[in-house]
């Protein structure tokens, strides 16, 4: 072995992660260079100095409490829409039963929860994804530019949506259109990942606080809905879902 | 409810934590307060995205999380993200290193180490943080910082090279 590749090979034997040949061939030529031993203890010298004088900073309690008011207000904030449902998954079977008997007699519209409003906006945003693609009305401003996209709708909405572009991550704005969902003028924005279009609705919402991605998948295509900063974001493709949900984590980045 | 449990769950893969997520923040950011937001960011958005958790590493996860927050903070202030503008004062006037044992001596020792590890570039700074204070696999590191671990290699040898360096340099500027 060479000096060379033995000096770069030193760090890593120190932490222990070659392998039995490696670390034996490394080893070996120690034995015989001065300068790669002297390195080792170097390194030895440093590894010990920095685990004992190299402060580890705690967290304070402070900020765990902090942390913890802020989860749980994150969790009950989208728990509360739903609490009906919840009680009642887990009410007794008799419970259960008894309250799908009420939930029949009185009608599904006293039950109405927002998940139900939830599936239902789902499948309006894939149907204007679907008639977006069909009528060949994707694009009314075409750019990849988001700070061109962006302005484009001012005056346009009385909101103005978050406009990133991803191409470096793989998915590419192309750009952006009017479109209309849950009875109001929302942004449309189109993104490209490969063949596949992503259209990504923004519009806002009554809830202040983020909630967590939820993924549907309606009739071959993908949903992810998320809401933050008093938006709520709906983005649906022909996409594989896991994609489709790397594309909204980033986005919400 | 079936957030609550996502919930409960959430606490007991993430909660444990919560040390490792503010020293490495702390060490990223050089700050108490830009730290403890940014940990408070990285947890709320970690529990948006734990059905993205593949339920194997929590730690690794989370530190992930909180490093990309860290990253987005030092990309907003340019003040702090260049090392050139690294600010001396912050390390002469902390006294969280001194105890009733330890002597001036002592403390010049612990603060130059601490000046030259605050000196290294963030992408350095964080392997060594993970590696020496976590004592994470270099697997694991490569999880938390989202490089190959061939990389991890690297950039730990040439931080410790720097280290060194550093540690020499300042030995020698003190002796002057």
């Amino acid at each position: 072995m060479t000096c060379d590749s033995a000096r770069e090979l030193i760090s890593p034997l120190l932490d222990a992660e070659l392998d039995a040949v490696q670390a034996s061939e490394v080893e070996r030529h120690m034995q015989t260079c001065v300068a790669c031993a002297e390195l080792k203890f170097e390194y030895l010298q440093l590894r010990e100095r920095v685990r004992a004088d190299a402060p580890y900073y705690s967290a304070t309690e402070e900020l765990r409490a902090r942390i913890d008011r802020a989860l749980r207000q994150a969790a009950s904030a989208e728990d509360r829409p739903r609490a009906p449902w919840g009680w009642i998954a887990f009410a007794s079977a008799a419970g259960f039963a008894a309250a799908l008997l009420l939930a029949f007699v009185l009608g599904p519209n006293f039950f109405h929860s927002e998940r139900a409003g939830g599936d239902l906006i789902a499948q309006e945003v894939v149907s204007s994804h679907v008639r977006s693609l069909m009528a060949g009305h994707l694009i009314d401003v075409r750019s990849s530019d988001q700070h061109t996209v962006k302005p484009w709708f001012a005056g346009k909405l009385d909101f103005s949506p978050k406009v990133k572009d991803l191409a470096p991550q793989g998915y590419g704005l192309t750009g952006g259109r009017l479109d209309y969902l849950d009875g109001r003028p929302v942004a449309g924005l189109v993104f490209q990942r490969r063949q596949h279009v992503i259209n990504l609705f923004v519009w806002p919402s009554q809830a202040q606080s983020g909630s967590r991605l939820s993924t549907f998948a309606i009739t071959g295509f993908n949903i992810v809905h998320w809401s933050e900063a008093g938006l709520t974001y709906w983005a649906v493709s022909d996409l594989n879902a896991a994609e489709l949900r790397e594309f909204a984590q980033l986005y919400s980045e | 409810m079936a957030d609550t449990i996502a919930f409960a769950q959430f606490e007991k893969a993430v909660m444990p934590h919560l040390h490792a997520a503010y020293n490495l923040a702390r060490w990223l950011l050089r700050d108490h307060h830009d730290a403890e937001d940014a940990v408070q960011d990285a947890y709320l958005r970690a529990f948006r995205f734990f059905d993205s958790f593949d339920g194997v590493d929590a730690r690794a996860w989370l530190l992930a999380i909180v490093r990309n927050r860290c990253r987005s903070v030092l990309g907003q202030s340019s003040r702090r993200a260049d090392v050139a503008e690294f600010d001396e004062r912050v390390h002469t006037a902390d006294d969280s290193v001194s105890g009733p044992e330890s002597g001036a001596l002592r403390n010049a020792e612990i603060l130059s180490l601490r000046t030259c590890i605050d000196h290294l570039p963030a992408e350095y700074r964080e392997v060594v943080i993970l590696r020496e204070l976590e004592q994470m696999s270099y697997k694991e590191i490569a999880v938390a910082a989202a490089v190959p671990v061939g990389t991890v290699m690297s950039r730990l040898a040439r931080a410790r090279i720097r280290l060194k360096d550093c540690i020499t340099a300042r030995v020698r500027g003190v002796a002057r």
